[in-house]
């Protein structure tokens, strides 16, 4: 099963920790790529540039029309997300529970499944 | 030879030269390197110089020389620092097929069903990493890693490579069927539909469980299981719609069935529930051939898919097979007859959020007369699934119902 693992950050709980803990949190990340690489269930990670280099787009009246993000006024935002292939879903939150975010207070770690196309309808 | 009737027998005959290799030998991993080697050799060099007299004995010459060389340098490194260890000779081995051996060895319980399932179609469905990769849709790095550690831990559990005996050997039995039930059922259940190359993994699960009902043909849960794969591999044309849309059982266009299929798996299925001693496999495939043997869903002899059910309740008792039965008790005694039946599953914190208990009871409301709750269970069972094609289908039953 496939599930993404998203990592909500707060640059203002981010800046409160010391370098220290920053750097445990480096290393934390990188101890876990190297866990799931070897174990055959990573299939991509990947971390995003911060929300105020975002750019929001829609259409209006068929013309595109491109505003500088974020798109959601929050605290909190997407700043990265692993994509895995394990078991089920209590592997995702074992896996989940590992990432070193996941032990401070004010960042988030939120498992959901991915979805297939295909399905069965048996009843 | 063409190229296509070379791979086909590459792959038949990959197994059975590794299953002899390992025994010999031991060294899994090493072997199956060893055969794969021998495999390419023989896919490169057949198609232009002809397939050999013994294609069999060929791979394993091959096989076995690349598989000392390597025996040779490890010794030969260990040898600077000890005693010269005596050098294994290698030896003719029986031709007898050892591919059940190479099942139990890649459905070790030691595994997990993903490395299982990885190692079963590499080590004795020949697929390449690279193909096994696309069927799962994960990057070959994954599925690479996925497998040498799988390797790894068949080491490590230092498994012997002899078949399991007695009761073990029920049990681990029961794993392979398991494993190629799950292979089946990934086909069905993961599909991206946009992936032309990607294997069919049905039908490699169809392929590998016919080998193992070759070496077995007395064991009725295999032949049951092979009788379900072929019955429901039969319907595969009409439970979808053109567009990618699910069909339910019961509104399924029955002359799109495969008939062979059919033919083939009624007999296997009958042929199985003859045996000495009844299985969840050959129950199911009961059950699919009943409904095989309506012309129409509405000629489906419920009063015996539901009996089937109910003796399945009793030899392998588990919540989807309660809910299965609720349909079969519904169509004979009524939707409250089914509704009863589900309650008893709300209590089962695991079963009360799942999908398929949501979509059966959003089915059988509708049937009750109870739209609004029909609506509301469809509602929670397309949150719920992870299907798109069941979200789609179950958000067409809600909009149906609020009609």
């Amino acid at each position: 099963m496939k599930f993404v693992i998203s990592m909500h950050i707060n640059p203002a709980v981010l800046d409160a920790l010391t370098d220290e803990e920053k750097a445990a949190i480096g290393a934390g990340h990188a101890r876990f790529i190297e866990e799931l690489k070897e174990s055959g269930e990573l299939i991509v990670t990947q971390a995003l540039v911060d929300p105020s280099q975002a750019a929001v787009v829609s259409v209006r009246d068929g013309q595109p029309v491109v505003t500088d993000g974020p798109f959601l006024e929050a605290k909190e935002f997407l700043g990265g997300f692993y994509l895995i292939d394990c078991e089920d879903k209590d592997r995702a939150v074992e896996l989940a529970a590992r990432i070193p975010d996941a032990a401070i207070e004010g960042l988030g770690i939120e498992v959901r499944q991915v979805m297939f196309s295909d399905g069965t309808l048996e009843a | 030879m063409t190229v296509a009737t070379t791979e086909d027998l590459l792959r038949t005959l990959a197994p059975q030269v590794l299953g002899a290799l390992v025994r010999r030998y031991g060294r899994f991993e090493d072997c199956e390197d060893a055969v794969q080697e021998a495999v390419l050799a023989a896919a490169t060099q057949w198609p232009a110089q002809g397939v050999p007299d013994n294609p069999r004995g060929w791979l394993r010459t091959v096989a076995a020389r690349r598989l000392v060389d390597q025996i040779r340098s490890d010794q030969a490194r260990r040898v600077r620092e000890s005693v010269t260890a005596a050098e294994p000779v290698p030896e003719e081995v029986p031709d007898a097929d050892d591919t059940l051996l190479l099942l139990f060895l890649c459905c070790h319980p030691v595994l997990t069903a993903a490395s299982q399932t990885a190692l079963t179609l590499r080590a004795v469905g020949g697929l390449t990493t690279a193909e096994i990769a696309r069927a799962f849709l994960v990057p070959e790095a994954t599925m690479a890693a996925r497998i040498s550690r799988a390797k790894q831990r068949i080491r490590t559990a230092g498994s012997a490579f002899r078949p399991p005996e007695g009761a073990d050997r029920a049990e681990r039995l029961r794993v392979v069927l398991h494993v190629l039930y799950l292979i089946f059922n990934e086909g069905y259940t993961a599909s991206s539909g946009s992936d032309l190359h990607r294997p069919d993994l049905a039908a490699e699960a169809i392929r590998l469980t016919r080998l193992v009902h070759g070496q077995l043909p007395d064991d009725s849960e295999v032949t049951g299981l092979l009788a379900l794969m072929l019955l429901t591999h039969a319907r595969r044309h009409a439970r979808t719609t053109g567009s990618g849309d699910l069909v339910p059982l019961a509104e399924q266009d029955r002359t799109r069935w495969d008939r062979a299929l059919i033919d083939e798996g009624t007999a296997l299925a009958a042929a199985a529930l003859g045996g000495p001693r009844l299985g969840p496999y050959q129950l199911q495939a009961a059950i699919a051939a009943t409904h095989a043997d309506a012309a129409t869903a509405e000629q489906t002899n419920w009063p015996q898919v539901h009996a089937l059910y109910l003796i399945l309740s009793r030899i392998a008792p588990n919540p989807v097979v309660t809910l299965n039965r609720a349909v079969a008790l519904a169509e004979v005694e009524g939707p409250a007859a089914g509704l009863a039946l589900l309650a008893t599953l709300d209590d089962d914190e695991r079963m009360a959020r799942h999908h398929r208990l949501l979509s059966v009871r959003a089915h059988l409301l509708e049937r009750s007369g109870d739209l609004a709750g029909a609506y509301r269970c469809y509602r929670a069972a397309a949150r719920a699934t992870a299907s798109l094609a069941e979200r789609r289908y179950l958000e067409s039953r809600a909009a149906r119902v609020r009609r």
